[in-house]
């Protein structure tokens, strides 16, 4: 190895993480609708689903203003037209009896969420996290339900909640993301088949962590999940995702809204690890399309929403979890690692909406571009004309792995306010052969040396990822950057 | 313990060392002293296997090993330590969490369980508190905004946990005060026993003043002009190495 140049001798380290673990499929049979988008579809969801009127109008309201707006093609991200036709926007395993309860799961989704590390048995799970487990389009279980609601909270899947908790629901849905938000949002408003919600309780804090685990199965298929999670005064949540997905050669839609809200004095920590298929290295064939839109309100004064996430798959992520600081004394934080491998594109960042007086942000996005990937940061911090004594810390770093991969920042910053404070910083490096050699002179394999040198680089990111997950979170990366040295 | 032969290296096609030969015994101090761009940095990245360097010829036995045919790792593993004239910083990775990587490598390499962060604690405690190292070493990241005089004091404390058969000090005292140079070359002189070889690379006679060589060799323009006891380090003082390597063309 020793007369290797330096991108060769890396390029080598990085071949063996090619094998992507969680591309397997199910063989269950399903229930999808054809393929191809109408006001009939919208329609055959919500009476799949047995919604009440109001969810349809929403349905349909927000389905007339998606055909109103064009793509958006802003971002950083070269992406062959989508054809909104060519996917079924809806499909669920087939079972016998009614999905939903723990005790009614197939064997085969039981058995794919245990080869995934999720089992849904109860006493399997590490006893401090419940799970809401979505299969394409329908959350199949959720665990540890009865033990969270003892405490007062509310933990199911949406559909479940339009049926059991409507007012919720109803005031709720939309407040954060209104359905003609974007292009996305218009599309997920119209067509999301399930995903989970949380409502805590004022002066609550959950016995457990909470999860939610997304799982695309069926090819052809896209998943349109939504998220709710009302936080009342003076509680806290803390909240965790995880995603991934067969492998297969065409792309699939993956287009999310979660939504956050957080009264007085109430915090909510929301972190995901992203792991869908990225597409094949080499050609780019493939891979999950993923177009999320994340936002939460602090509504309440003083209260807190903290995102942190660690982008590792996909083919494209387009996504920007943002917070709307309207509560005065309301903080934002944003944490994120990005990592782009093989062909995989991401556009990223945040979003910071100063309303109220002496909110503060936190910014700190991590981008690391390895191969032929693109990797670009996005992010806005406005302050408005209230938001006195406002202050926003950004500090954006991206590393870069080999000559042929692209970092970019699109900082942008509106000021209103003269009393806000806006600070921003940005570095770019590539990662430093000096620091991998120095290691390996004190007996450090490579492969573990550029593990080390990613995971310092992630470090302040990690942190902030609940204990067991941070763990997870840095043996994800060190496989999809290390060769497993046999 | 080190066998250097005819070693010829060239960085980006400039060639570099023109002929190295020297051999160091188990239990000595070599001083190879030479003024800027005479090749220094070059042997000792050379002997620890800097992917930069190519090799044009010459043979390094280490321990009776091919040296040349072991990655840089390996050369670590066996025993072979570099201290950095400028050590590298490594943000975020946490210095003890590092030390301990870089111990268990080595057992690993010598076929001995790896140790948990509790019981490595123990092991580095007391070398810190051989070295008078103060607890705050200990979670910064590597180096990671340390002074000059922290990042060589954390070379030793390196040094100290991986316990090397043979340590090429680079240029060990530059940039350090009087105080800083005294606290380090006592911690160098505290971990030689007779089973260890030391190579010190150095521009200026002072450091010898605290760790005493057995031999100093002269290096000028890729070669070993001059070999001698501790005594050629005086006469470089007095000479100058202009003057010196002038005497050994002649």
């Amino acid at each position: 190895m020793k007369d290797d140049n330096v991108e060769t001798g890396l390029m080598d380290a990085l071949d063996a993480r090619r094998e992507y673990k969680y591309g397997f499929t199910t063989d269950i049979e399903s229930d999808s609708f054809a393929k191809g988008l109408s006001e009939d579809v919208v329609r055959a969801i919500s009476a799949k689903k047995e919604e009440p009127d109001w969810l349809l109008q929403f349905r349909l309201d927000a389905y007339r203003k998606w055909t109103q707006m064009p793509q958006p093609d802003w971002a950083q991200l070269k992406i062959e037209p989508i054809d909104f036709n060519a996917i079924s926007y809806y499909s669920s395993p087939k079972s016998k009896k009614k999905l939903g309860s723990l005790e009614d799961v197939p064997q085969e989704i039981r058995e794919t969420f245990d080869k995934l590390g999720i089992p849904l048995e109860e006493q399997k799970r590490i006893s401090n996290v419940a799970v809401d487990a979505v299969f394409d389009s329908v959350s199949v279980a959720t665990t540890h339900k009865r033990r969270l609601l003892e405490a007062g909270v509310i933990f199911c899947s949406i559909s479940e909640a339009v049926r059991e908790y409507p007012e919720l629901v109803k005031k709720y849905l939309g407040s954060v993301v209104p359905p003609g938000d974007n292009f996305y949002a218009a599309l997920n408003s119209a067509v999301f088949s399930d995903g989970s919600f949380v409502y805590v309780p004022p002066n609550t804090i959950p016995p457990m962590e909470l999860s939610t685990y997304f799982r695309i199965n069926t090819e052809g298929t896209g998943q349109f999940e939504r998220t709710l999670i009302i936080c009342a005064e003076k509680s806290q949540v803390s909240y965790i995702e995880g995603c991934t997905a067969p492998q297969f050669d065409t792309n699939q839609l993956h287009a999310a809204i979660v939504e956050l809200v957080a009264m007085d004095d109430a915090s909510i920590k929301y972190s995901t690890v992203q792991n869908w298929y990225p597409g094949d290295p080499e050609t780019g064939k493939g891979g999950i399309y993923n177009f999320v839109v994340k936002r939460g309100k602090c509504a309440g004064k003083n209260s807190k929403i903290s995102w942190t996430q660690i982008e590792t798959g996909s083919a494209i992520t387009w996504k920007y979890p943002s917070c709307i600081l309207q509560g005065d004394g309301s903080v934002g934080e944003f944490y994120s690692v990005a990592l782009t491998t093989g062909r995989q594109q991401a556009d990223t960042g945040t979003k910071m909406i100063h309303i109220g007086k002496n909110t503060r942000s936190l910014i700190i996005a991590k981008g690391i571009a390895a191969d032929r990937s693109s990797n670009a940061y996005r992010g806005l911090v406005k302050m408005t004309p209230g938001a006195s004594g406002a202050r926003n810390y950004t500090q954006c770093d991206s590393l870069l792995i080999g000559g042929r991969s692209s970092a970019h920042t699109f900082p942008y910053i509106e000021g209103g306010n003269p009393t806000a404070q806006v600070e921003h910083e940005a570095s770019t490096s590539k990662i430093n052969e000096e620091q991998l050699f120095y290691l390996q002179q004190r007996g450090v394999s490579r492969e573990q040396a550029i593990s080390a040198v990613i995971n310092g680089f992630c470090k302040e990111v990690f942190n902030h990822l609940p204990m067991e997950f941070s763990v997870e979170a840095r043996k994800l990366l060190s496989l999809k950057l290390e060769n497993s040295v046999a | 313990m080190l066998e250097i032969k005819g070693l010829q290296v060239a960085l980006n096609g400039t060639q570099i060392l023109k002929g190295v030969s020297l051999t160091v015994g188990r239990g000595e101090i070599h001083s190879v002293m030479g003024p800027n761009g005479s090749g220094k940095s070059t042997l000792s990245k050379a002997l620890a296997g800097h992917p930069s360097l190519e090799i044009i010829s010459g043979s390094i036995l280490f321990d009776g090993k091919n040296l040349l045919e072991m990655t840089p790792e390996e050369r670590a593993r066996a025993g072979l330590f570099l201290g950095y004239q400028y050590p590298v910083e490594i943000p975020g990775l946490g210095n003890s969490e590092f030390l301990r990587m870089a111990y268990n490598a080595k057992r690993i390499a010598e076929g001995k369980e790896e140790l948990d962060a509790m019981e490595f604690e123990d092991i580095l405690d007391e070398k810190m508190g051989l070295l008078g190292m103060d607890g705050k070493f200990r979670e910064r990241g590597v180096n990671e905004g340390f002074s000059g005089g922290e990042k060589k004091k954390n070379e030793i404390l390196q040094m100290a946990v991986l316990d090397p058969k043979l340590a090429i000090l680079d240029e060990i005292d530059s940039g350090l005060d009087i105080d800083a140079l005294r606290v380090v070359a006592e911690g160098v002189n505290s971990l030689m026993t007779k089973d260890k070889s030391l190579i010190l690379i150095t521009h200026y006679q002072r450091l010898l003043d605290y760790i005493r060589p057995d031999y100093v060799h002269v290096l000028s323009d890729g070669r070993i002009v001059k070999s001698g006891g501790p005594e050629l380090a005086h006469s470089l003082e007095v000479e100058g190495y202009d003057g010196l390597a002038a005497g050994a063309v002649r």
